[in-house]
């Protein structure tokens, strides 16, 4: 049971100090009248740093960069009314990728709660279905309890958003403060450890497979470096092709041999035929999403599945495995690598062998390859841009961290940027919520510091949190903005000229702003490239850069993103590029209902 | 699980913390994921430790049921999730109040039919009856089909309390 101290202090202070208990150093908020106590509190001490944002939203995505950067809770601080609703965008985007977060949000006084007060909002209702859990504070003996219990729910098990709204009286009224409790929590105790019989049928499946292939998610970045380590051994020691979704890029080297690269709508020809023609699935902290699997009824139609995930909702949801291991992604590993040296029977090395061959094919399609033209005034293509990036950044040897928009630029991101280590990547997966990136970025460099962190954007999503440009000036944080500008919300487009007879609905911008002069009135550098010759210099210089960098790289504006599983499609039936765009004039009538 | 095609119904109970939302959660989580809920009872079933038990009968297929079962172990007021219909024999019982309008020889055809059934009489004017039933609910379905014609005028059904046979505790 919690100890509680006899002493009472004003429920602000005592929320601080509980907050100091968890290991908190930074706040991302947004003051407003609901808060104001909070804020007198943290305005009287050091030990709590706070980052001003410029929108609620944007609060929560940082408090996102600075999770997935960090492995630690990312912290949130808004008013009531409008402060909590512009906080829940970001809240479902956390809940989707499973990202730790606790958001506090002021409220009304209890005695006004229901009446309509000014700013009011039924917060918790409001977030019930966009966090893994909230709670109401309504008596003051409870908060130093709540705010723990919070912190243990957000970052146990599937990790996730957790609100705690804070009637303005609950953080003025003296309250007790309590040491975060040492017994287990009384309902929520996710399963960590994997049932050993689970294990020891996993290896004997993957012992037998003759075309076998890993596939990692979230969950693996999640459960930490270490995990991320032993999911590279294992692949390492068996010998495995192994590719990711997008969350889990970076948890297996993309310069290990063994890696195929991301899987799914945009992943690889080798990734996505290995899924498809495997005998033998190993999926590790992945969920089976849709953009993953492609059609159902087709997906990966002769394999034997073994699905770690630490959630068990996640396992059999949408698809049914034969083996199901519910525990943390290295536990799992580490124990299954165990079994596996223990395993006496011989792997099946020629069947291995003759697997590998038929991939080594695949992979020689070289699905991800494109056409630059090098002469000057050459147009840019968006993927060369990408692929510059990357290798500059490689020969720096900096740390770097990549955030995205979401779009096309996003997924060129994911196939062209290679991520060496994990928790340096860091995207909307889930909820795909343009206007993700900056504010990730700020967040991402606000815990660390002398890394150099490159949001990959797009010129429509950049603009739905362009407003934090005012934060990176104020926080002298020399977050990098590179966009690749085609004019268009480019994935729209896409899918309007393959699905909807080009047609291209309000896909196109008008009136773009002038981003180099857009990024000057936020006391940034502005950089423009307009044509390939430009495009080094640029990224040097953005790169040798010491302030917050807007790049505005003019792109290819009819590039699409390939490969290409279209929706309703399975994995052997991708578009490959715009050779083959007229296949998907074969888009049945169901498929075209899928997002 | 691979011919996951029949649907089944399936009688669930949830032991929760007693506190405000959690029904709401539950109750979120089968409209926000589209399953069914056909009955729901939910009352406090421990004193002063908090706890409330709700039963919901729901339908669905094996995996459907499996995955509903899964999301609400994880909510976090959430102690016990038991599938009563799939882990062995067990009680399912619900309460009707049950309203005829009716004079004349139907009267004594709805109170010999409320005999039969075993429906009490606990309210009763000259042009109506209340008949207090308890039973599982096809009991209750049927008692109503024979009352439909007699004067059937309104129900008030309590949704379905569940428990398993013998030794066995959720």
């Amino acid at each position: 049971m919690a100890m509680t101290t006899s002493e009472m202090r004003p429920g602000a202070e005592v929320l601080l100090r509980a907050l100091k208990e968890q290991g908190v150093e930074v706040i991302f908020g947004y003051p407003g009248g609901a808060v104001l106590p909070i804020y007198d509190a943290i305005f009287q001490q050091n030990a709590i740093r706070h980052v001003l944002v410029r929108h609620e939203q944007a609060a929560v995505h940082a408090a996102e960069g600075y999770a997935r950067s960090t492995g630690k809770v990312g912290v949130v601080l808004v008013t009531s009314g409008p402060g909590a609703t512009n906080a829940v965008t970001g809240l479902v985007d956390a809940l989707m990728d499973s990202i730790p977060i606790v958001c506090l949000t002021g409220q009304v006084p209890t005695h006004l709660i229901g009446n309509d007060a000014f700013q009011e909002a039924d917060t918790t209702g409001i977030t019930r279905p966009a966090t893994k859990h909230n709670y109401l504070v309504r008596k003051s003996e409870d908060l130093a309890r709540v705010v723990h219990e919070a912190f243990y729910v957000a970052r146990s098990g599937r990790p996730g958003p957790v609100v705690i709204d804070l009637p303005k009286d609950i953080v003025i009224n003296p309250a007790p403060y309590a040491a975060p409790a040492t017994a287990p929590h009384r309902s929520y105790r996710p399963v960590l450890d994997p049932a050993p019989d689970a294990i020891a049928k996993a290896v004997d499946l993957l012992k037998g497979a003759k075309r076998p292939i890993i596939y990692t998610g979230g969950g693996v970045i999640n459960a930490g470096p270490a995990a991320a380590a032993m999911l590279t051994r294992l692949v390492r020691e068996t010998g495995f092709p192994c590719t990711s979704t997008l969350m889990g890029l970076g948890a297996c080297p993309a310069s290990d041999p063994h890696f195929l690269g991301m899987l799914g709508m945009h992943g690889t020809v080798e990734a996505n035929l290995a899924m498809h023609g495997c005998d033998v699935m190993l999926a590790v902290g992945a969920r089976f999403d849709d953009r993953v699997t492609g059609r159902l009824a087709a997906f990966s139609p002769q394999a034997k599945k073994i699905h770690i995930d630490i959630d068990p909702s996640s396992i059999n949801k949408n698809v049914a495995v034969e083996v199901a291991i519910v525990g943390d992604a290295g536990r799992a590993l580490s124990a299954l690598l165990d079994a596996w040296a223990r395993n006496t029977k011989p792997q099946d090395r020629p069947a291995l062998a003759a697997w590998w061959r038929e991939i080594e094919a695949w992979r020689g399609r070289d699905c991800l390859r494109y056409t630059q033209a090098t002469a000057p005034g050459a147009i840019i293509k968006p993927q060369h841009a990408i692929r510059r990036l990357y290798e500059i950044t490689r020969d720096l040897g900096r740390e770097t961290f990549i955030t995205t928009e979401v779009g096309q630029h996003q997924m060129w991101a994911a196939q062209h940027f290679r991520f060496e280590r994990p928790n340096h990547w860091m995207t909307s997966g889930g909820l795909g919520t343009m206007g993700y990136g900056l504010p990730a970025a700020m967040g991402v460099q606000i815990a660390h510091p002398e890394a150099l962190v490159i949001d990959i954007a797009g010129e429509a999503s950049i603009l739905m949190n362009i407003q934090e440009m005012s934060t990176l000036s104020q926080y002298r944080l020399p977050v990098k903005v590179f966009i690749l500008n085609n004019q268009y919300m480019g994935m729209v487009r896409q899918w309007q000229e393959l699905l909807h007879g080009g047609r291209y609905a309000e896909s196109y911008t008008a009136a773009l702003p002038d981003f180099v002069r857009l990024a000057e009135s936020f006391h940034a550098v502005g950089l423009r490239a307009r044509t390939i010759e430009e495009l080094d210099p640029v990224i040097h210089e953005m790169l040798a850069t010491d302030r917050a960098v807007i790049a505005d790289i003019a792109v290819d504006q009819a590039e699409n993103c390939f490969p290409m599983i279209p929706s309703g499609a399975a994995h052997n039936e991708m578009i490959l590029g715009p050779e083959h765009e007229s296949e998907a004039a074969g888009i049945t009538d169901e498929g075209l209902v899928l997002v | 699980m691979a011919n996951d095609t029949g649907f089944r119904s399936a009688t669930i109970s949830v032991l929760v913390d007693n506190e405000s939302g959690v029904l709401a959660r539950v109750i979120g989580l089968f409209s926000g994921r589209g399953y069914n809920i056909d009955s729901l009872t939910v009352a406090p079933v421990e004193d002063g430790r908090g706890r409330s038990r709700i039963n919901v009968v729901t339908s669905g297929t094996e995996m459907v049921i499996e995955q509903i079962k899964a999301q609400l172990d994880r909510l976090v007021p959430v102690h016990r999730v038991a599938d009563l219909s799939k882990e062995g024999p067990h009680l399912a019982r619900e309460m009707a109040l049950i309203k005829i309008l009716c004079a004349g020889e139907r009267r004594a055809e709805a109170l010999r039919l409320a005999d039969a059934f075993r429906a009490r009489v606990v309210d009763a004017t000259t042009e109506s009856f209340v008949f207090e039933m308890t039973g599982n609910p096809d009991k209750l379905d049927a008692f109503l089909d024979l009352m439909r014609p007699l004067g059937l005028a309104e129900v008030s059904r309590t949704g379905v309390a569940a428990i398993a046979r013998g030794t066995r505790v959720i």
